[in-house]
């Protein structure tokens, strides 16, 4: 998998390659232990407005590679806001006033070399409902690979296969590839926008409630998948589940009025966390 | 006071069941079903109207033979009862007022057809029942339609080849024999014509036209020019050298015709272009005549400033232009729209300019006519005159109105149409679609290309359909920017560049105008209106068909995901 990611032809961005983690996959380590090469994302001093509301306020924190962080928070504490950061979906919408740094292995995302395009490329997202295209199943995988430039048919069907595979939706739909995306259910289009946005291989994978539409056998399929996807890829998934995000997530940010409370791992978050209002929203005292 | 309790009570029950009635909603369904079925009915009334009146003119009716007695003189005609009312006795004596013999209450008057412009005019006269001394149905009368003087009615007497009285047993069928070989012979003129006079015409314009370039340019030298110009006349005369020589055999025959008074008229045949016996016709020969009446009408040109023939120039004008308009409007309207609603900041200045589109609708078109004659026409077409048709000079090639000029005033016309519904259909749009496309990496450009545009697209057609019901029944700024009463030429042929959008063309709207209210011969032109009108009213619903077909499909599969 990590060679088939070496070929795909990043020449043109001006992102810097990714180094291996040092630590092995089953050791979470405390955010004080990381060094500089388990970092895949950090985030300093950011702060966004929308108008004169201020959304954000000093949030600093790292993400860890190959690891998958969780972002809880009551409704409206800036979980979604913050995680449409890292891949600047919050450039869509006017009167947005973002200050701080985001890093993405080393490289400030903000900067005005940055292709914004490329960024997203590296920075998948899957959003909150399941938005597939009005065209094929096969299409809709191939999208984002087709906007890369053109590649042989074969090259095309093999990377269709593998990244519907990953999403363990192949079984499923291999034999109607052709059916348009829309005659899913709800689940299995969730797991294909995840199927649409690994195709691409990028190296973070954005997950804004990624099972809040779907059924529960629909959302432990999605579950599983994340606990298989994050072998390869970083992880953020928001949620406003919190035994979602106990099972699934290795560190959680709780997030309060657009602030980071508290952040580390999920086994701490959850059994002893430091902070009163953590304590509070765990234990289901408000939110 | 009993009974009149009892009164009470039941107006009572009666009151409170009609209210029950009215807030059933009942009354409401019954409303809205009633306007439904009275727009329904306006539609085919309409159509029903134009089929009856317009079709009915293609068919082959029986032709009588009337002699009628009037101020004492006695007159004998052939004609077709084309129209049959009552009139009131004051209106009668109003029109007559030296008539001195008891009117009844009602007189009774029928307008007769009697053909025979020439010989016997008028060709249209009413008649009153009570001055009709005999009439009769004779079974060998014979209509032969021509290409000028309209039709004429007559005893089908002999049939004359240079002169000399043709010798035969049969003589309907030696006449339908002869009709058949001009008409053959007037093919292979025409087919000179188009192909090759007509060839060599533009291309001796072409070579004038060169000759002036390099005259202005300063260029002395055109020997080569004139050689080529020689050549095109020698060849020019060879092929009018052969149309005489057709003209010539055109003219051999002709036909003695015996009118109701006992003249006889004869007709070159040459000038027939059909001939039929409707007294003695089989129903299924009728039909047969009535359905190449119809078609005819369908591909024939214009005869006689336009009451009779066809409407092939008009109706190839109106698709053509059409056509032409939505190629350019579709865009044009489109990329406003993804201006508007997709790039610009939303805010009130682009408000005002979605109310000012919007308003764009509501200019009366002729104001549309007077800036297309103004801007287009005189400004944009007299400057590509100018720049690229100096040699053409004074006459203008761009500069005067055309296809190109009545397309785009009519695209100006609608292109807030198309803006609406592409606007309506681009917000319909999730934003989470968008979204999904850019999280992919895909920028705005590619977002709207490879999807938004695709699911917008039935909106756009939406926007087209609407467009074309407007375009092909507009006529009042055709007038100004390019139809014409009658055009020489269609603006496609096989001379290079094929698509000559300079030219003038025909349109069923105006035809309809023309034929109608311009027509030296109303009577005879009132049929060909209706027709014309329902000709017109068809190809709106075969082209809005067509894109509602097409745009029913698009939508199944661009439809908007519904989980």
């Amino acid at each position: 998998m990590i060679d088939e990611r070496a070929e795909v032809a990043y020449e043109s961005s001006p992102m810097p390659d990714v180094p291996t983690p040092t630590s092995s996959i089953e050791e979470i380590t405390s955010p004080s232990a990381w060094r500089d090469e388990d970092i895949c994302l950090t985030v300093s001093d950011l702060c966004l407005h929308y108008g004169d509301n201020e959304a954000l306020t000093n949030i600093s924190m790292q993400v860890a590679r190959q690891r998958v962080t969780a972002l809880i928070g009551p409704s409206g504490c800036g979980k979604s806001t913050l995680l449409r950061c890292f891949n600047r979906m919050n450039d869509l919408i006017d009167d947005v006033r973002i200050t701080g740094k985001i890093e993405l292995n080393g490289m400030e995302i903000h900067d005005t070399a940055v292709d914004i395009a490329q960024l997203r490329r590296r920075v998948g997202m899957v959003f909150q409902r399941p938005n597939p295209f009005p065209k094929s199943i096969y299409e809709n995988v191939a999208y984002g690979l087709r906007l890369q430039g053109s590649m042989p048919k074969s090259e095309l069907d093999d990377r269709v296969e593998w990244a519907l595979k990953n999403a363990a939706l192949w079984e499923e739909v291999s034999d109607r590839l052709n059916e348009s995306a829309l005659d899913m259910s709800g689940g299995q289009q969730q797991r294909l926008v995840i199927a649409r946005a690994i195709a691409i291989q990028p190296d973070v994978l954005l997950l804004d409630e990624p099972a809040s539409a779907l059924d529960p056998i629909s959302t432990l399929k999605i579950e599983e998948l994340v606990h298989q996807l994050k072998q390869d890829y970083t992880i953020l998934i928001v949620t406003h589940n919190m035994q979602q995000a106990a099972r699934v997530s290795d560190y959680t940010g709780f997030l309060y009025l657009g602030k980071l409370v508290e952040y580390d791992t999920t086994n701490i978050i959850f059994t002893n966390p430091t902070e009163k209002q953590t304590e509070d929203y765990i234990t289901g005292r408000y939110g | 006071m009993a009974t009149s309790d009892a009164v009470t009570q039941d107006l009572s029950i009666q009151r409170q069941s009609l209210r029950a009635w009215w807030q059933s909603g009942d009354p409401w369904i019954w409303l809205t079903s009633a306007a439904v079925a009275a727009s329904v009915a306006a539609v085919l009334g309409l159509i029903g109207l134009l089929a009856v009146n317009g079709l009915a003119h293609f068919w082959p009716s029986q032709v009588m033979a009337i002699e009628y007695e009037r101020f004492g003189t006695k007159t004998k005609i052939f004609g077709e009862l084309s129209e049959r009312e009552s009139i009131s006795r004051r209106q009668f004596m109003e029109a007559n007022p030296a008539f001195e013999e008891q009117v009844p209450e009602t007189v009774e008057r029928w307008l007769i057809k009697t053909g025979n412009r020439q010989a016997n005019p008028p060709d249209f006269r009413w008649l009153f029942a009570h001055d009709v001394i005999e009439s009769n149905v004779p079974d060998d009368v014979v209509v032969v339609e021509r290409t000028e003087w309209g039709a004429a009615y007559g005893l089908l007497v002999d049939i004359e080849q240079d002169g000399e009285t043709v010798d035969t047993r049969n003589l309907w069928k030696e006449f339908q024999a002869r009709i058949e070989r001009t008409a053959a012979i007037r093919d292979e003129i025409d087919t000179l014509q188009e192909d090759s006079i007509n060839g060599i015409n533009y291309e001796l314009e072409s070579i004038r036209l060169e000759k002036r370039r390099r005259q202005l340019d300063g260029n002395r030298e055109v020997s080569d020019l004139e050689a080529e110009e020689e050549v095109l006349r020698a060849e020019y005369a060879i092929i009018e050298n052969q149309v005489f020589k057709l003209t010539e055999q055109l003219e051999r025959d002709t036909a003695g015709l015996a009118l109701a008074d006992g003249r006889v008229v004869h007709i070159p045949i040459s000038a027939i272009i059909q001939a039929w016996m409707p007294n003695s016709m089989s129903m299924w020969g009728k039909l047969w005549l009535y359905l190449k009446n119809l078609w005819n009408f369908l591909t024939d040109d214009p005869r006689e400033a336009n009451t009779e023939g066809g409407v092939y120039p008009a109706l190839f004008g109106t698709v053509l232009m059409v056509l032409l308009m939505s190629a350019l409007v579709t865009p044009f309207g489109v990329i406003a729209a993804l201006y508007l609603r997709e790039y610009a900041k939303q805010g009130p200045l682009v408000q005002l300019i979605r109310i000012a589109v919007n308003n764009l609708a509501g200019v009366p078109s002729i104001v549309y006519g007077v800036f297309g004659l103004g801007f287009f026409v005189y400004f944009i077409g007299g400057s590509i005159d100018d720049l690229f048709f100096p040699e053409a000079k004074p006459a203008p090639t761009f500069g005067t109105p055309g296809l190109i000029w009545a397309s785009l005033t009519l695209a100006l016309l609608t292109v807030p149409v198309i803006i609406v519904s592409t606007e309506e259909g681009l917000t319909r749009i999730p934003r989470a679609v968008r979204e999904g496309s850019l999280a992919l990496g895909a920028t705005k450009a590619e977002t709207i290309f490879k999807v938004i545009l695709p699911m917008a697209s039935p909106s756009i057609l939406t926007g087209m359909i609407l467009a074309v019901a407007r375009a092909a029944g507009e006529v009042a700024p055709l007038m100004l920017v390019g139809v014409v009463k009658l055009a020489p030429t269609l603006p496609i042929d096989g001379n290079f560049p094929y698509l000559h959008l300079d030219r003038k063309f025909m349109h069923l709207g105006f035809h309809i105008y023309d034929v109608g209210f311009q027509s030296p011969n109303v009577d005879a032109a009132r049929p060909l209106v209706f027709a014309t009108a329902l000709l017109l009213v068809l190809i709106i619903i075969v082209l809005n068909f067509t894109a509602i077909t097409l745009r029913n499909r698009l939508e199944a599969r661009y439809r908007v995901s519904i989980n």
